[in-house]
């Protein structure tokens, strides 16, 4: 991709000119958490130096300041994603994402109503933070949860999408990229059906938005989240998007979100501050809106095409060596950068753990996405998942300390 | 690997455990069977106990996991298998304070034998619960075997 410098990127993460054991180090566990760059930082150091106090609250300079800033990160966000300021949510993460909605959803003055005979949509590849406040969800009201399975290939099995998703089914949640097998699914096939038996629709972005231009509207969905730890961005802040946010009742209860508080109850603010009680994540947020300028800056379509030549690189290597295989999809088709691969004869911990001995990080283990790991028969699986500071040296040390794995555990 | 670091993990003696598992398999006749999983990495083991007179006469086990956790299994039936109950417990807290030591206990030989090949792992704080993996399972059958005794007698 002409104009996309990697070296220049790299100059920006501090961290990637430290050695681990004496080699240096190669990241290869973006999926699980991002290395922040200098300009991140920076831009949270001079909020908080310069401009913090609470926000929402005050009418001292600094408060106002404050406020603007926050305010200016969510717009940040907002134009990021392609919507409008007032349906952007700060949140921590994507898990208090998924759970103010499956609470906000149980909750009196639901625009559902959720009871025995309806029932909840979701797949097998999902992340445990869209699985599993669904299936409490279903344990709450008594509707029952369905799901579709997933092929020997790692693609969502759609043959039987009519089936799972009917007229019974009153929200369907699924991911965008998964974050064990690097699948991406065909959100506008879903999302179809979904409206065909009018279900609600949630789309778990935390492995898309970091990776790829994501325009939300054009998605078509009710919901929408993502983390800003995955994309540069310090942990404790993410981002629910919502195209009908007034119509949801509020999670949880306190203050900002209220509008007349009463000893004999009270009535709430509109979107988005119904759903941002307490103080939020305020520096954060400024950062995370700074993690997304520097992304647009890069482009988010060059940042992918560096990605896929890396994705190609690691899946052309691995389909090179004996002994270890990839699980999920096998080319760059329609697939993130997130590769899972197992080598014959060494558990993932023991690959993780020489790897690291090279001054490689991957992350082993079911990557909290346990029923993946489940349908393909292994309890683990290692995981190495490029961005945009990795080159292709990075995948070059992971092939060959690969090698060094399996010689050094005999099974070569 | 050749460094110094994977060494002091990846000792012969963890290796050959892992390689050719002691007491592996699930056998009759037993008191209490217990399923115990590694909920981060999802390694999991099946263990048996049985206790006859304060004497723990079988472990038995299968489970799937990283070396660690299959070679920790294989050396605590060694060291428990035969024994008398409260020379087993004692072994279990010496294993279990050699794991939080993070490398700075000196293990006692007689009391651990091949066990203390483990002090090296005692350094990999994200490795200790694969190596205790076993120990607390047999721990909590034979907490459960004692109490069935305790009940019938």
């Amino acid at each position: 991709m002409a104009g996309f410098d990697v070296e220049a990127v790299r100059k920006d993460f501090p961290v990637l000119s430290r050695e681990v054991h004496g080699h240096p180090l190669v990241y290869l566990d973006s999926a699980s958490s991002s290395q922040k760059p200098r300009q991140v930082l920076e831009a949270e150091r001079i909020f908080v130096e310069e401009h913090y106090a609470n926000v929402h609250r005050g009418v001292h300079t600094l408060s106002q300041e404050a406020t603007d800033g926050y305010e200016a990160a969510r717009s940040t966000v907002a134009a990021f994603l392609g919507v409008r300021h007032d349906e952007v949510v700060f949140t921590k993460n994507v898990t208090e994402a998924v759970n103010l909605v499956a609470y906000a959803l149980g909750n009196p003055g639901s625009p559902v109503r959720l009871g025995p005979g309806d029932e909840i949509a979701v797949t097998e590849m999902e992340h445990h933070s869209n699985l599993v406040p669904w299936q409490m969800l279903a344990e709450r009201t008594g509707a029952t949860l369905r799901w579709l399975g997933i092929t020997d290939e790692g693609r969502l099995d759609l043959s039987d999408l009519d089936q799972v998703v009917n007229e019974r089914t009153k929200l369907f949640a699924f991911t965008q990229v998964s974050n064990l097998l690097g699948t991406e699914n065909p959100v506008d096939v879903l999302v179809a059906r979904a409206k065909q038996v009018g279900a609600l629709t949630f789309v778990d972005g935390a492995q898309s938005v970091p990776h790829q231009a994501v325009d939300v509207p054009s998605l078509d969905v009710d919901f929408f989240a993502f983390t800003g730890h995955k994309m540069l961005a310090p942990s404790g802040v993410g981002v629910l998007w919502g195209r009908d946010l007034d119509a949801l009742p509020p999670f949880m209860g306190g203050g900002s979100m209220i509008e007349v508080v009463q000893m004999s109850g009270s009535t709430y603010a509109a979107a988005p501050e119904r759903f941002e009680a307490g103080t939020p994540v305020i520096s954060q947020a400024v950062a995370l809106a700074a993690a997304c300028d520097y992304l647009t800056a890069l482009g988010m379509d060059a940042i992918r095409d560096h990605e896929t030549a890396l994705t190609a690189q690691l899946l052309d290597g691995i389909r090179g060596l004996d002994g270890v295989s990839v699980l999920g999809p096998d080319t760059t088709e329609r697939r993130g950068s997130a590769v899972s691969f197992v080598v014959d004869g060494v558990h993932p911990h023991d690959v993780g753990q020489s790897l690291d001995d090279l001054g490689i990080a991957v992350r082993v283990g079911h990557h909290c996405a346990a029923p993946v790991c489940r349908r393909f028969g292994v309890p683990a699986t290692a995981r190495a998942s490029a961005y945009l500071y990795n080159n292709a040296a990075d995948i070059d040390a992971l092939l060959q300390g690969i090698v060094q794995v399996q010689a050094f555990w005999g099974v070569r | 690997m050749s460094s110094a670091d994977t060494d002091t993990m990846y000792q012969e003696i963890i290796l050959d455990h892992y390689r050719h598992p002691h007491h592996k398999g699930l056998r009759d006749p037993f008191d209490v069977e217990v399923h115990h999983v590694n909920p981060t990495c999802g390694d999991e083991v099946t263990l048996r106990v049985q206790v006859v007179d304060g004497l723990v006469t079988d472990v038995s086990y299968d489970g799937q996991g990283c070396s660690i956790s299959q070679a920790s299994t294989s050396v605590m039936t060694d060291l428990v298998i035969g024994k008398p109950l409260e020379q087993a417990l004692s072994a279990h807290e010496a294993f279990l304070a050699l794991m939080q030591s993070r490398g700075t206990l000196e293990p006692d030989e007689d009391v651990l034998e091949d066990g203390i090949a483990f002090a090296g792992v005692s350094k990999y704080p994200a490795r200790v619960k694969c190596a205790l993996l076993g120990w607390m399972a047999w721990k909590d059958a034979t907490a459960q075997a004692v109490a069935q005794t305790k009940e019938a007698s």
